[in-house]
Parts: structure tokens; sequence; C-alpha cells
């Protein structure tokens, strides 16, 4: 059992890379990775809030969503998934803005770290991305707390190797129509092939 | 009606929402392995930026700033639903290659962009052209991208044989990297690159 869980953990981080892999959060993938440090404070957030969200929506999917979930209530054919996108992105937003009230008042320093990633996350596709992936695979509450954690770990380390790559790119000579976001690009093209030397794995 | 005009035309070259402000890349890559997805995918965000923007636009004077995030979200959600239960509906097959690439318009940042920097600030007609236009751009890229990738990678355009492929007798050896995610950033840096060499003035400062 716990062989299967430390499958899945490895397989959310580096087999299916949110980033590199399903190309999900690449907007604040590419516009956050200019310096290591925001990188590493954005992917500490988005660990953060994938290991809340992702359980989240789990349970609201399985109690709620589902045909006949709902059955307690008397209503045994009410089949709701069709509100899943609407009943996630809503659960996003409030788990982001909760978890942004808890952390001003418990733990200020990590606040005002975290601060300006928060609200950003709310819109990161990686976040959605990582709730719809839990459905359409059909985890189970403990198999989408690991996938959420893992699939957020996979993100935050993509973001920091890329930033650690710009920052050195910084001393090249890039021509000047691929400066900024051409190179960038070019730059995460090869680290997805690296990254799909993991795919043959497995465990 | 020049402004129509513009608001429509400067977002394919000039100010191209993905190659110029970087948004809504995530879903321009996944899906443009295939020319066929790619277009069904850019017709789904043009049509949720165009409404997104219209319906914006027509509640901005009665909406309260504090929650207008939560209000564009609501409406942007409800749009994506009936575009995804459309593609279910009309082009199933295509819809299971999507898989949850459609969902994901609601967090395109192109769709939440224009709705806070354009519809906002605009009468309804003009942020609706304006939606029109950005989707036209992000179609742009997205077909570029998913004609290279198509017919390099399988020899093929909308699924009919364009280059005979080697195994079926023919004289093309299809290159697998076009079929592998990472093509989609090369053809993309590539595209962003002749883009800027045509029109010097985007090019970053660094």
């Amino acid at each position: 059992m716990f062989e299967h869980y430390l499958s899945l953990f490895i397989k959310s981080i580096f087999i299916e890379n949110m980033a590199l892999a399903f190309f999900l959060g690449m907007c604040t993938f590419v516009a956050m990775s200019k310096r290591v440090e925001t990188a590493i404070g954005l992917g500490i957030a988005v660990v953060v809030v994938q290991a809340i969200t992702v359980p989240v929506n789990n349970l609201i999917y399985h109690y709620v969503l589902v045909k006949g979930a709902l059955s307690w209530a008397g209503l045994p054919d009410l089949d709701l998934t069709f509100l899943g996108l609407i009943t996630y992105i809503g659960v996003i937003a409030a788990m982001v803005q909760i978890l942004e009230m808890a952390l001003d008042k418990y733990v200020p320093s990590l606040y005002n770290a975290l601060g300006i990633f928060l609200p950003l996350i709310t819109v990161n596709c990686a976040i959605l991305g990582g709730s719809l992936f839990m459905v359409e695979r059909d985890y189970t509450f403990p198999e989408s707390l690991v996938y959420g954690v893992g699939s957020g770990l996979g993100f935050a380390i993509a973001v920091i190797a890329l930033a650690g790559i710009r920052e050195k790119m910084k001393y090249s000579n890039v021509p000047p129509g691929l400066r900024g976001l051409g190179i960038t690009f070019i730059t995460v093209g090869l680290m997805a092939i690296a990254f799909m030397v993991f795919s043959g794995i497995q465990l | 009606m020049n402004s129509y005009k513009k608001v429509i035309l400067d977002p394919i070259f000039n100010d191209n929402p993905i190659m110029y402000q970087i948004l809504g890349i995530c879903s321009a890559l996944a899906v443009t392995s295939k020319l066929e997805t790619s277009i069904v995918m850019a017709l789904a965000v043009t049509f949720v930026v165009a409404f997104s923007n219209f319906a914006v636009s027509i509640v901005r004077n009665y909406v309260a700033s504090s929650i207008r995030i939560l209000v564009e979200m609501t409406i942007i959600a409800s749009l994506v639903i009936i575009a995804d239960q459309i593609i279910k509906a009309f082009a199933f097959d295509i819809s299971k290659q999507l898989s949850v690439y459609v969902g994901l318009i609601i967090t395109n940042c192109i769709v939440m962009g224009r709705a806070e920097a354009f519809a906002l600030k605009n009468p309804p007609l003009l942020s609706f052209m304006d939606g029109i236009g950005n989707g036209l751009g992000y179609s742009f890229v997205l077909l570029a991208v998913g004609f290279v990738r198509e017919l390099f990678g399988s020899g093929k355009l909308l699924g009919m044989t364009v280059f005979p492929v080697n195994t079926a007798g023919g004289w093309y050896v299809p290159n697998g990297l076009f079929l592998l995610p990472p093509s989609a950033f090369f053809l993309i840096g590539l595209l962003i690159w002749a883009i800027r060499t045509w029109k010097p003035e985007q090019v970053e400062e660094e």
C-alpha cells in the first residue's frame, strides 16, 4: 500500500511534472522565474495551496457532486458533475483567501514572503489542473493528498530550476529578437526534454 | 469605426496576447500536437473571451470593485461550462483529446486579463470586438504551432496525408520530436524571434 503512494508521489513530481509535461501554470512559470528568491516563494505557495485544494475538491466531488452523492437528502438521481468547474474554482479562490487571512494572523513573516503570490495562484492553471486531473483519474482521498503535494513539489522544482538558469543567462549574449521571452521558451523546451528522461521509469 | 478595426487587428501581430503579453500560454502548448484540436481550442477560447468581455462590460457600472474578480470568475466559469458542454455534445472525440484543457480556459490569463484591462473601462460592443481580436491573436499562434507540429510530426493535416510517411511506403520520415511536448516550446520561441525580427520595437531590454 505504501509503495503505491510512493510511486504516485514520484510520478507526480518527475514523470507527470505539472509545468514541463502538461504545460500548466505557464504564465506564472515564465513571468515569475527571473530571480531564484521569488521562484522559491512562488514554489512554496504552490505546494501549500495545491496540498489543500486537491484533497478538499476531492471531498466535494465525492460527497456532493458525483451522481448519487446526495441520496441521503432524498436526491438519488441528482448528477451535479457539470457544475464541477465552477465549484473547483470557487473552492480554490476561497481556500486561497482563507489561507491568506490565516497566514496574516498567525505567521506574519511567511505572509510577507508569500503575500503577493497567493492571489496570483487563484488563476494559476496548475492548481485548477491538479483538481481536474484528480477527478479525471478518479483518485481516492489519500491518493489525492499525495498527488496534491507531489504535483505542487514538481511545479516548485521546475520553477526554481528555471530561475537558476535564467539568472546565469544574464551573462550570455542572446540575439536581440530572442531576448527575454523567446530564449526562455527555448530553455523551457530543453528542460522539458531533460525531464522526459524520467518517463520510462516504472515504479 | 477606426477604433473597432484597431481593437480587432492590433492583438494579432502588434500586441499579441501570447507572444507580447505572455498570457494564456498554458493551454496553447498542450493541445497543439494536432491541427484539429488546435482549431477547436482556438474557437472555444475566442468564444469565451468575446462573450466574457461583453458580459463584464455590461455589468461594469453595477458591480462594486471589491467583488469584481468574483463576478468575473463566475461569468467566465459559466461560459466555459457552456463551451465545454457544446464540445462534448457535438465533438465528443475531440473533447476526449482536449481532456482537462477546455476547463482550464477558466484560468487562462487572456480571458481574465482582458476582462480586467479592457472590458471594465469600455462599452460592451467595443469590448466584444476586443475579445474577438484577442481570441484571433491567440488562434493565430495556436494554429501556426498546430500546423507545423502535425505536418512535420505525422505528415498529415487535419488527418489527411500530405507527406506520405515511410512506414506506409512513402518518402517522408516523420520527426517524432514534433509530437512531443517540448517542440511546442521551441516553435513558440522561434515564432517570437521571427515576429520580433519583423517588428523590432517589441524586443525586450534586459
